[in-house]
């Protein structure tokens, strides 16, 4: 198991080093650069700029350097924030993506399994009717829809929570963003939960074990939770990526002070440091997610064998 | 399978998750527990002098010599004050400095500064800050992006390309109280230019002190009407009254924060449900249901900037293609644009300098005072002299950044030009830094959308744009007349002869027509009726100690 671990976490960083290159690249082909502004600013002032920012020096020798700064753990100054550097703006930002994300998630998989598993065990019924019918609605809802429905509904007209803002993480604050982040993945994991519950129920082993005489209670939560559970755990990775993906959206309309609100201001500003932190920030949060769900799966499923 | 679908088993499958639920970290737990009593917000009480705005992007930086962008710019107005500062309808007053006398030759400018002047911090604010701060704006290891602003001072521009020292800067502390400031040339715009945040004082002490880091809660000394009370980092930035402030007896509001927010409607929605007093601007495609509704709060006043379309002079169809543009020109029927699609009471423009500008007379195309069948007419027959018919239409293509507002109206000039000569018309949309980019390079754009909001309140600022060698002449236009006319204007003392030289060069400029203005534009906000002070001006500068809260 420990030699598992290491060698996937010595197999991610030929991983990392080629999201690294990419993006590194990537950002600098896009046309236009951090200091582009629609007043163009005379050759002197950009030549002292780009001394300071040192993108006057050779692509591959401006990869050196930064790949040296980032083994060290800095990312260097932001272009556009000039005030911060990058390792301090994703301090300030990624408590407050991680405890939306987070709270989101663990909504999305306690309630989803729930509504999921009472679906399976009500199929067919009425219950399990509306229960399917709102987890379609809530996947098929974008929240950059839902969001801005919901202000209006509970800020602008009931006046119950506030439309936006952070307000150093005030509960109500919280509130109306995590709802919209957790939506989307409670539907998805309820439907999951409920097709993977329907299947196990209906196997032979849940049959013997009812022959036996066991109780209801018994057989669900000791024989038929931890099977169903493991499609929803497998989708674990892709959820949280999600929800990275979610908050970038999220955070810019309830204007909340998180990570993803600076990766899209950083791509629109070609705020090279910003984003290239923020992608190695995000691959390592992924590949590390990744890797204790894959451990996590082990430990549920005795049939998974680490080689 | 059907004996499990009972409600017991249901039942425990709830208790199962419960078990777990509650075995999850603490904090989660508190976070989930639906406590009604916690969600209720804390509303400022009704007369307190607090003011929360709405101030677009996040600032890029409060560090007044390397600011650009209006977010930066209207907070630092509150934190720091220059020699000279502004009235709320923007004419100018002594702000730091108390008195000045000019040179009869126009080049030598000298200010007292105020007795009681005082930074945040207690200590005089004196003619060596204003020294310190002016040559580290032009020093080029400040990396300072608007320092040219300052290229009229004694060899600013040679500091700035580092072919001079600092200390050769013409900007010298007489005494203690007294500065003297001397021009390459007389500048008439020069005492507005100190209003410009590249001139603002900066403190010594905290900059050697703290590096980048100087601009920091706790670190930054200031000398305006407010000092940094916080700031985080994409959620807003707050300000207190600065009590060491020379005239902090006649400012009202104790305290004033700025949301960063980026989206117009997230932003109206916040303003409808009062967590903000002031908006930085509104959502255009909501403007019929502000009308309607929030009539009395929306405030629109002309600004001084002007919305157009650019013609590439340096390739074909367009290079030596003078009547080709004008007829392109003459069949845009600006007032639709500025009835039905802008909608907020901008001028349809027919010139190139906003009329808002002061001392200067509004020059405007020789077909304005031709009815609209008229200029058909006229612009048909030049289409026709130009080598295009029906037959044998113009293909062209408008480039404009992506956003709603400029898709509307490059619509609705495609089609003018299709309906009134048959042209076709390509829209082409790109991303912003796309599009500059590919304007800067002048080689894949026709017609392109831009604006241009003024620096300073005179013609000078929209005349230079058209200089031939101006970084920003986008355009590529080239008049030897031209530029001799400007460079006639930036060396005339008098300014009624200067404001001849300017008048006639945007006649010759419009008689060539590179470029096609649209409209004028407004500024336009949503302010709460207990909000008072606001007066609109040209340059939309707006400063919280001029404001106060009512009861309400």
């Amino acid at each position: 198991m420990l030699a598992y671990i290491v060698r996937r976490v010595l197999g991610a960083i030929p991983t990392m080093f080629i999201l690294i290159t990419l993006a590194f690249f990537l950002i600098r082909i896009a046309p236009g650069g951090p200091f582009d502004l629609e007043k163009k600013l005379p050759p002197q002032i950009q030549a002292n700029l780009d001394r300071i920012y040192h993108l006057d020096e050779s692509l591959l020798f401006q990869f050196c350097r930064y790949f040296w700064n980032i083994i060290h753990c800095d990312f260097g100054p932001s272009f556009q924030y000039q005030d911060y550097g990058v390792n301090e703006l994703i301090r300030s930002g990624f408590p407050v993506s991680l405890s939306l994300g987070l709270t989101a998630m663990i909504i999305a998989v306690f309630i989803g399994c729930l509504l999921g598993g009472f679906s399976a065990l009500k199929q067919n019924t009425f219950i399990d009717h509306v229960f399917m019918s709102v987890a379609m609605l809530g996947i098929a809802i974008p929240n950059f829809v839902l969001a801005p429905l919901l202000i209006l509904f509970f800020a602008v007209n009931l006046d119950w929570f506030p439309a936006g803002s952070w307000n150093n993480g005030h509960f109500s604050h919280r509130v109306l963003p995590i709802i919209c982040l957790a939506v989307p993945q409670l539907a998805y994991i309820a439907r999951l939960m409920r097709g993977s519950m329907i299947e196990v129920l209906g196997s032979p082993y849940i049959l013997t074990a009812r022959a036996k005489g066991l109780s209801d209670t018994i057989i669900i939560l000791r024989h038929a939770l931890p099977p169903a559970i493991l499609p929803v755990l497998s989708y674990f990775g892709p959820a949280v990526a999600a929800i990275i993906t979610g908050s970038v959206v999220i955070e810019q309309i309830f204007g909340l002070p998180g990570v993803g609100r600076y990766f899209v201001q950083g791509a629109l500003n070609r705020d090279y440091t910003l984003v290239m932190g923020i992608v190695i920030f995000y691959g390592t949060l992924i590949i590390g997610f990744n890797l204790i769900v894959d451990v996590l799966y082990g430990v549920i499923d005795p049939k998974v064998r680490y080689r | 399978m059907t004996s499990l679908t009972n409600p017991k088993n249901a039942t425990n499958l709830v208790i199962g998750y419960l078990l777990i639920l509650m075995s999850c970290s603490s904090e989660e737990a508190i976070e989930n527990k639906p406590n009604l009593n916690i969600i209720g917000r804390s509303i400022s009480k009704s007369s307190d002098q607090v003011l929360r705005r709405g101030n677009g992007a996040e600032p890029q930086t409060l560090d007044p010599h390397k600011a650009e962008g209006v977010p930066s710019s209207n907070i630092l107005r509150d934190l720091y004050e220059g020699l000279i500062t502004e009235a709320p309808d923007g004419r100018l007053l002594p702000g730091a400095a108390q008195k000045w006398e000019i040179s009869p030759a126009g080049t030598v400018y000298t200010f007292q500064i105020r007795q009681d002047a005082r930074w945040s911090n207690g200590e005089p604010v004196t003619a060596q800050d204003f020294v310190y701060s002016f040559r580290r704006s032009v020093n080029p290891a400040t990396g300072s992006k608007y320092s040219q602003i300052l290229s009229s001072i004694v060899n600013a521009e040679d500091i700035i390309t580092g072919a001079k020292s600092v200390e050769t800067l013409g900007v010298n502390a007489l005494s203690t109280h007294n500065l003297e400031i001397t021009l390459k040339a007389p500048t008439p715009y020069f005492l507005g230019l100190l209003t410009h945040s590249t001139t603002y004082p900066v403190y010594q002490p905290a900059i050697e002190k703290y590096g980048r880091k100087f601009a920091r809660p706790g670190n930054l000394v200031s000398n305006g009407a407010y000092r940094l009370n916080g700031w985080v980092v994409q959620s807003h930035i707050s300000l207190e009254r600065n009590s060491e402030y020379w005239n902090d007896s006649k400012t009202a509001i104790d305290k004033v924060t700025y949301y960063v927010v980026e989206d117009q409607s997230a932003e109206l929605r916040r303003y409808r449900a009062g967590e903000l007093d002031w908006t930085e601007t509104i959502p255009l495609g909501e403007i019929a249901w502000i009308r309607k509704n929030l009539g009395d709060e929306l405030k629109v006043s002309p600004y001084l900037g002007t919305y157009y379309y650019g013609f590439n002079l340096t390739k074909p169809p367009f290079k030596d293609h003078r009547a080709l543009r004008v007829a392109l020109s003459m069949a845009i029927d600006r007032e639709i644009i500025t009835e039905k699609i802008s909608g907020l009471g901008e001028i349809p423009a027919y010139g190139w300098v906003p009329p808002a500008v002061s001392d200067y007379a509004a020059q405007s195309f020789q077909f304005k005072s031709m009815k609209r069948q008229q200029r058909l007419a006229e612009a048909k027959k030049l289409y026709q002299i130009s080598g295009y018919s029906e037959k044998n239409p113009l293909h062209l293509e408008l480039r404009y950044n992506t956003s709603e507002n400029h898709k509307k109206i490059a619509i609705a000039v495609a089609a003018m030009w299709k309906k009134e000569l048959g042209v076709t018309t390509k829209l082409v949309n790109e991303e912003w830094k796309v599009f500059l980019k590919n304007r800067k390079q002048k080689q894949v754009t026709q017609v392109f959308r831009a604006g241009w909001i003024g620096d300073y309140n005179d013609a000078y600022t929209f005349a230079e744009l058209m200089y031939s060698n101006h970084g920003i002449n986008d355009v590529g236009y080239r008049n030897p007349y031209y530029d001799q006319l400007l460079a006639q204007a930036s060396l005339e003392t008098q300014p009624s002869k200067r404001r001849l030289l300017l008048e006639e060069a945007e006649r010759v400029l419009l008689s060539d027509c590179p470029i096609i203005p649209i409209y004028f534009y407004v500024s336009k906000s949503l302010i709460k009726p207990y909000v008072r002070g606001f007066v609109g001006n040209v340059m939309d500068h707006h400063y919280t100690k001029h404001f106060r809260i009512l009861e309400h």
